[in-house]
């Protein structure tokens, strides 16, 4: 009783009605004693009972019934107590409702909301990592004042969670948070901060929404990351490129200097290496400062374009509005297809982009003029697109099209919809106004229109004769005239009132028609509206001025009536216009003047386009659309006159670090000095491994990360080897396949290449790259199985070793193969063997040999009269680099030109900044024809991206750029078939470009093949049991991914070339270079 | 970015609310009442509202404003894209997107609205994703449901968003296996008076119905890709592969999808498959207007010409038409002034034809325009712009597809001038 009696108070009126409607109560005893009320209260009895029943399919009923009100808007906030305790219900559907319910009451009912709150942190816990990213978005949406310190909590946790899901979530939190307590701002940017360096897709969109809202003058923190927001951008999902668009278009423009110059045809000089030490000599001789476009510019540019494509019509607006804000001027007209392309969309879409095409259409004719049949109206368009279409059509007019355009006028002026023929006039009045040629045909198409039935087409036509009137009065007294005989069945304001300006404008060349004008007026005066009368008052004054005989009296009469009126602007006027024109004493010096004030020549209208002005704000944005600032819009930022320096952006090559193992970088840096391996390392690798925690869902993130944490190791010896991180779980079953080939094994190393016996060899083992999600590598404490398999591995590889190189001890040898020594003597199958006991049934695929075929391509670095006598030269050896193994050697030979000796030549400055390079040692001396040969190890990161850097002797600096070919990138590796099958089915899909090329037959013989594809790439020949398929394996360098080709050849001399690699971007690279090099050998 | 939306039907009640941040009064409407008012037609409500403290973004389908409220600065079409994209999964789960069917299936909209948008920023729009969240009513589960007082919420959660094929379930099972293309092209034109054509131009997409087990990877390639000038393409597809090869290579998303949308490129002349003869005329002085119309194949590639429909918006001051169709029927009405033929197909022998006398009102004067004619008409097995599908490839799964295409060519934005 006493409850009901509460709701009673609480119930609002509107829920009453509401819940009356629901179906009839499953009435309870109490709620028929409320009958009286109404049935609402027994209503809301009735669902809070079903709430606090047992049953599951009640609660579910209840809830589905309340968000029905909460969706009508009405009140249930009465419900709060029984909906909340069921938030920790195990039927999802339940669950999701009471969040639906929280989220929106919450903030109603502080108190009994912190009621849910424990539950949500214990599902921050749980291990699933859609439970944890759900119940953040519900704490998060919760605005509830006294949880701030909770959510900061759960957010920072959630930042660093591995799913990258999670991380996004709280990048939406962070949002939440901020506009919850804006106090959070500092530790928010912290956040954020964080979060922009994640490398997931996933997060990049949403981080940077929280990057916006927060704190959007924050520029700096883009600095770092603007080059990675580029790269992945193609992969965001649509939303997120939206967002990241506009903000590098704000980014950029703050960062880059103008591309809009006169001489900005040189901008693409940049992307040619060789230019750079041109450019320099030019800068030198000439004070003309060519514009090169920056890098990063460029890239933005480049990695934008594609989305012009896209479905969603908010991507392509976003990229078209970065070409127009970022572009040289000539790249802009890219974007006009596709802005076209969605005029096909539905009606609102057509509105925003034809508000944007307006504008651009206004600075830039030549864009549209060649779609501008696109822009015809038809009879079925809305009127705001007919108008907006018209206008673009009125922009785009030039003498050649504007008969056209005039013909297509002619159609729309008999439109049904006057509002869009009245507009059609005025358009036709710009287009006078502006060609010249056209402006009497225009003029008299004006004049006839003036016959027309419809008087709001007349009123249109006699503004805007009246505006080209004022342009060119001499000639056309005759229309005037021909108004004034209209004037009588002319009713709108605004019309008559144009007539009558007219009339006084020019009452001279109508001299007998004007009085007689001002004597209708004089009678209907009272009845007209003011702008009417006003110009009434001006003809008068006029006319008083100059034909005062006649029209004294009128004027007299009508300043009369003008005193008296209601209107206090017009009584103003009369006041007025009766001490300038009307002689006395004491206005005397203002009388003389009277005339000269009145009949000054006027200066012509100029008809504007109504989107002059809009240029101001950015394309694409709602302050443009409206033509009005909105809240939050962020200006953009006028060209700075000399970029910021560009070094900001460089980033520090990726580290193999994660953020929840930092302990890993250590280890890498410290190998990096050591010589040998050491115990140490290995200890340490092991602990860094162990402690970095295992998460199973991460998927893509951590695949990616084990994939660069395969690049740590190094080594000064002659051994390059990767670190392992294989799969932890153990593969006893193995063991007999092992034992079976260890036979053959023996045999193969004779296959090796006695020439590659003092060449590098190389290993990795490296991990699976889908799979071994859980990098948990070698864990420290290794379940019982696996030491099981390692102990009967290591004699195996051990004697295997000692054989070859005996260079390791057995102590050195780590569960996973980590140090397998000169693994190029090693038989794929071998290999394979090896790969078993590392304990990973994915890896076995994954071993790098060095080349059997180096080409010795030679190119240019350095010209020796750019050089001052210096002349470099640089080739790839194709050999694994001593340095570090994520590096590519390249050797370079530095010959004196000159006639003195060269002293302390070294590298310089680089970049970007953070290009690894492992120099030469400074050369001391150079004597004059003397040349040395010297090697580099360059970390390209698997981008073909040239690498700048400076060579200086004592006395010059040059800038030199090493510009790798796709396959340089590579390293071999050797793998048997089956291997090769099985790795290129794991990288169908996404990660397969193919391509069918044609041979000639004569090149079809295996040698060419092979002579051919590593004559381009550096990759191994993996064996083949057909004869007409050929494959070829490789790694890259940088991130140790698998590039496989396959080249299957078919009848007619046709050949389909496969390439399978995560690395997209590679492969088609890649594709492009083979199919140059096989189709024409 | 989007703080609520309003669902407005066309006469004016909000019937659905839903906010994202706090909740925002449904008094903000009011600013959108005010423009209907104003708008003579629904259709000439601004999309883009600005009221004192929020900016309304609205959207018009299927006679349901959908009103967002918007507090600061965001790209408008960012917003109208996801209320079209709301509309469009609405129409996925229920079939239609009336009123009726979002009241009956407020629960799985609420749901819906849910997962779309995080604090405003849209989460999951891919319609697999969200079918794997939430499932779409279907009479039959519903009858389960109610019975078995089971959920239309999954049960495990959706690992497509996660993936690297986020517009593709996992686990995807078929009995039989197939994968239908629809080509389809629209004519959009306007004819003038005496039957040259002013624009035309040639849209196309290619609708696709994949029902394919697992992950499938297809390759399509066309005879004749030059004709494609500007492509859209759904996100399954690699542009790199289409830049370099100019072959559509995809993962398909499960179910119905549309892969590619296209602009014929308007070097080559359309040929334009029908033509009309038409004489309407109104005299001065007098009360009654001539109406006379023929309909014509022309170009057709011998196909014929079906579900031909004429509609005419005729002049203000007609009452009402006393006409006479050779084949088909037609309806006036008085009120809209709307004239409608559905002709049918044309039959080459007996050209369809419509004549007869329209009265207009005593003592008006003539109307000084000519109505516009618009007419719908469709053409099975052809694509007008003559793009050929060369082949259909599957990789990356053992069985064999049953593999269909179709062509169809549409009026689009079809106009006659008179």
């Amino acid at each position: 009783m006493s409850t009901g009696a509460l709701y009673n108070d609480q119930g609002s009126a509107e829920a009453a009605v509401e819940a009356g409607q629901e179906t009839t109560p499953t009435s309870s005893g109490s709620g028929a004693a409320f009958g009286l009320f109404s049935t609402d209260f027994k209503k809301n009895e009735d669902l809070k009972e079903m709430l606090e029943s047992n049953k599951e399919s009640l609660k579910l009923e209840a809830m589905k019934r309340i968000v029905g009100l909460i969706s009508k808007g009405k009140n249930a906030s009465e419900l709060f107590p029984a909906v909340v305790k069921n938030v920790a219900s195990k039927n999802i559907e339940l669950k999701k409702l009471v969040y639906v319910y929280l989220v929106r009451y919450a903030e109603e009912q502080q108190d009994l909301a912190l009621l849910s709150i424990s539950t949500f942190q214990r599902a921050l816990k749980d291990p699933n990592q859609f439970i944890r990213a759900s119940a953040l978005r519900v704490l998060s949406s919760i605005r509830v004042p006294i949880i701030v310190p909770i959510m900061m909590l759960a957010i920072k946790e959630a930042a660093s969670d591995l799913s990258p899901y999670v991380r996004k979530t709280s990048a939406h939190a962070i949002q939440k948070l901020f506009s919850l307590d804006p106090d959070q701002k500092e530790q928010l940017i912290e956040v954020i901060e964080k979060l922009l360096k994640d490398k997931s897709t996933l997060v990049a969109g949403s981080v940077v929404v929280a990057f916006e809202e927060v704190c959007p003058d924050r520029i700096d923190l883009i600095h770092k990351n603007f080059r990675k927001l580029c790269n992945l951008l193609v992969d965001v999902e649509e939303w997120g490129q939206v967002v990241i668009i506009n903000m590098l278009t704000r980014y950029a423009r703050t960062q880059f200097t103008s591309p809009w110059r006169e001489d900005a045809m040189f901008d693409e000089n940049n992307e040619k290496a060789f230019y750079d030490s041109d450019s320099e000599e030019k800068k030198g001789q000439a004070d003309v400062k060519t514009y090169i476009m920056d890098p990063d510019h460029r890239l933005l540019l480049r990695n934008t374009k594609p989305l012009l494509q896209s479905r969603n019509t908010a991507v392509v607006m976003a990229v078209a509005q970065l070409y127009w804000h970022l572009a040289p001027k000539h790249e802009v007209s890219i974007v006009t297809k596709s802005l076209v392309r969605l005029l096909r969309s539905h009606r609102e879409v057509q509105y925003v982009v034809l508000q944007n095409i307006a504008t651009m259409s206004i600075q830039r004719k030549g864009m549209f003029e060649p779609y501008m049949k696109s822009f015809y109206v038809r009879s079925t368009d809305s009127t705001h697109i007919k108008t907006l279409k018209l206008e673009i059509l009125t922009n785009l007019a030039n003498e050649a099209n504007i008969s056209t355009i005039l013909r297509e006028f002619q159609t729309y002026v008999k439109s049904q919809d006057k509002a869009f023929a009245a507009a059609t006039i005025q358009a036709i009045g710009r287009c006078a106004t502006n060609i010249s040629e056209v402006t009497d045909t225009c003029l008299n198409g004006l004049v006839l229109l003036l016959s027309n039935r419809d008087e709001s087409v007349v009123a249109e036509s006699v503004v805007v004769i009246k505006k080209l009137l004022q342009t060119q009065p001499n000639q056309h007294s005759d229309i005037i005239s021909h108004m004034a005989k209209l004037f009588d069945n002319i009713t709108v304001p605004m019309a008559r009132a144009s007539i009558l300006w007219l009339m006084g404008e020019y009452c001279e060349r109508v001299p007998k028609i004007a009085p007689d004008v001002l004597r209708k007026m004089a009678k209907t005066f009272t009845v007209e509206e003011d702008i009417v009368k006003l110009q009434t008052v001006n003809l008068a004054a006029k006319l008083f001025l100059t034909n005062s005989k006649q029209t004294k009296l009128l004027t007299q009469y009508i300043l009369n009536l003008g005193k008296y009126d209601q209107n206090y602007d017009i009584r103003d006027r009369t006041r007025f216009i009766r001490q300038l024109i009307v002689p006395s004493e004491k206005s005397s010096t203002l009388n003389k003047y009277a005339r000269r004030i009145l009949l000054a020549s006027k200066p012509a209208p100029v008809l504007e386009s109504a989107f002059k002005d809009r240029d101001r704000f950015q394309l694409g944005t709602l302050s443009h659309s409206l033509n009005i600032k909105t809240s939050g819009y962020q200006e953009l930022s006028e060209w700075p006159a000399v970029a910021p320096d560009p070094s900001v952006r460089n980033v520090e090559v990726i580290e193999p670090v994660k953020e929840w193992a930092p302990s890993v970088g250590k280890a890498k840096q410290s190998k990096s000095e050591d010589k040998f391996y050491s115990d140490d390392e290995e200890k340490e690798e092991n602990a860094s491994d162990s402690s970095s925690s295992d998460d199973s869902d991460s998927s893509s993130s951590s695949s990616e990360e084990s994939g660069s944490e395969s690049e740590e190791e190094s080594n000064e010896e002659s051994e390059k080897t990767s670190s392992d991180s294989g799969k932890s779980s153990s593969e006893s079953e193995t063991e007999p396949k092992n034992n079976s080939k260890k036979a053959t094994r023996k045999k193969k190393p004779a296959d090796s290449d006695s020439d590659e016996s003092d060449s590098k060899a190389s290993s990795s083992s490296a991990e699976s790259s889908s799979s071994s999600v859980s990098d948990s590598d070698d864990d420290s404490e290794p379940p019982a199985p696996q030491k099981k398999s390692n102990v009967k591995a290591r004699p195996k590889v051990e004697v295997k070793s000692k054989k070859e190189v005996s260079l390791l001890d057995l102590d050195d040898f780590s569960p996973a193969p980590m140090n397998a020594p000169k693994p190029s003597v090693f038989s794929p199958s071998l290999l394979s063997d090896l790969e078993g006991l590392s304990l990973s049934n994915v890896s076995s695929a994954m071993q790098v040999t060095t080349p059997s075929f180096g080409p010795m391509k030679t190119f240019e670095l350095l010209h020796h009269m750019t050089g001052k006598g210096l002349s470099a030269k640089y080739h790839f050896p194709r050999q694994p680099c001593l340095y570090q193994p994520s590096m590519v050697s390249v050797q370079v030979i530095l010959t004196n030109g000159s006639d003195h000796t060269l002293e302390e030549i070294h590298v310089g400055d680089r970049s970007p900044a953070s290009l690894h390079i492992h120099c030469f040692n400074t050369i001391e001396r150079l004597e004059p024809r003397a040349s040395v040969t010297v090697s580099m190890g360059i970390d390209f990161s698997d981008s073909t991206q040239a690498a700048n850097f400076q060579l200086c002797t004592k006395e010059d600096q040059f800038s030199v750029s090493i510009q790798p070919a796709v396959g340089e990138l590579l390293m071999p590796s050797t793998m048997t078939e089956a291997d090769f099958c099985k790795e290129q089915k794991k990288l169908l899909g996404m990660n397969e470009t193919s391509a069918t090329i044609t041979m000639t037959t004569a090149n079809t013989s295996s040698q060419t093949i092979n002579k051919q594809v590593l004559s381009v790439a550096n990759v191994g020949v993996a064996p083949s049991s057909q004869n007409n398929f050929h494959r070829f394996a490789g790694r890259t360098v940088s991130s140790g991914a698998l590039v496989l080709v396959s080249l299957e050849l078919k009848e007619s001399s046709s050949a389909l070339l496969t390439i399978n690699t995560e690395k997209s971007i590679m492969a088609s690279m890649l594709l492009q270079d083979l199919k140059q090099a096989l189709t024409e050998a | 970015m989007i703080h609520s939306l309003f669902l407005i039907n066309a006469s004016g009640d909000i019937f659905l609310e839903k906010h994202w941040k706090s909740v925002v009064s449904r008094s903000v409407c009011d600013y959108f009442f005010e423009a209907q008012e104003r708008a003579t037609e629904p259709e000439n409500v601004p999309p883009v509202i600005p009221t004192p403290h929020h900016y309304l973004i609205s959207v018009l389908r299927h006679r349901i404003y959908f009103v967002a409220v918007i507090q600061s600065e965001v790209p408008p079409l960012f917003v109208i894209e996801f209320l079209h994209r709301v509309v469009d999964t609405f129409q996925d789960y229920f079939g239609v997107c009336t009123e009726a069917a979002i009241k009956d299936n407020v629960v799985v909209v609420y749901e819906l609205l849910e997962e779309m948008l995080d604090n405003g920023f849209p989460l999951a729009t891919e319609s697999n994703i969200l079918k794997e969240l939430i499932k779409p009513p279907t009479i039959l589960r519903t009858m389960v449901n109610t019975i078995t007082g089971s959920t239309n919420v999954g049960e495990q959660l959706p690992t497509g968003q996660l993936s690297v094929v986020p517009w593709r379930r996992t686990g995807v099972k078929y009995t039989n296996n197939e994968a239908y293309f629809d080509v389809v092209e629209e004519i959009d034109a306007i004819i003038d008076k005496s039957g040259s054509t002013i624009t035309a131009e040639i849209q196309g997409v290619i609708d696709a119905c994949v029902k394919l087990t697992g992950m499938p990877d297809l390759t399509l390639s066309f005879m004749n890709p030059r004709l494609l000038d500007d492509v859209s393409f759904h996100p399954c597809v690699r542009f790199k592969r289409w830049e370099a090869e100019r072959i559509l290579s995809f993962i398909p998303p499960d179910g119905n999808f549309r892969l590619l949308s296209y602009h014929v490129s308007s070097q080559n002349l359309v040929a334009i498959p029908v033509y009309v003869k038409h004489n309407i005329t109104f005299r001065e002085g007098s009360s009654q207007g001539r109406f006379d119309l023929t309909l014509g194949p022309k170009q057709t590639m011998g196909k014929a010409v079906e579900s031909v429909l004429v509609s005419s918006q005729l002049p203000r001051g007609v009452l009402n038409a006393n006409l006479n169709p050779s084949q088909g029927a037609y309806t006036f009405d008085p009120v809209t002034k709307l004239l409608t033929w559905d002709v049918g197909k044309i039959n080459p022998q007996k050209l369809p034809n419509l004549k007869g006398t329209m009265n207009l009102q005593a003592g008006a004067s003539k109307p000084d325009e000519n109505p516009t004619i618009n007419i719908q008409f469709k053409i099975q097995q052809m694509a007008i712009s003559g793009l050929k599908v060369n082949r259909l490839d599957m990789y990356g799964e053992k069985y064999k597809p049953f593999k269909g295409i179709k062509y169809m060519t549409k009026a689009g934005k079809f106009q006659v001038r008179t």
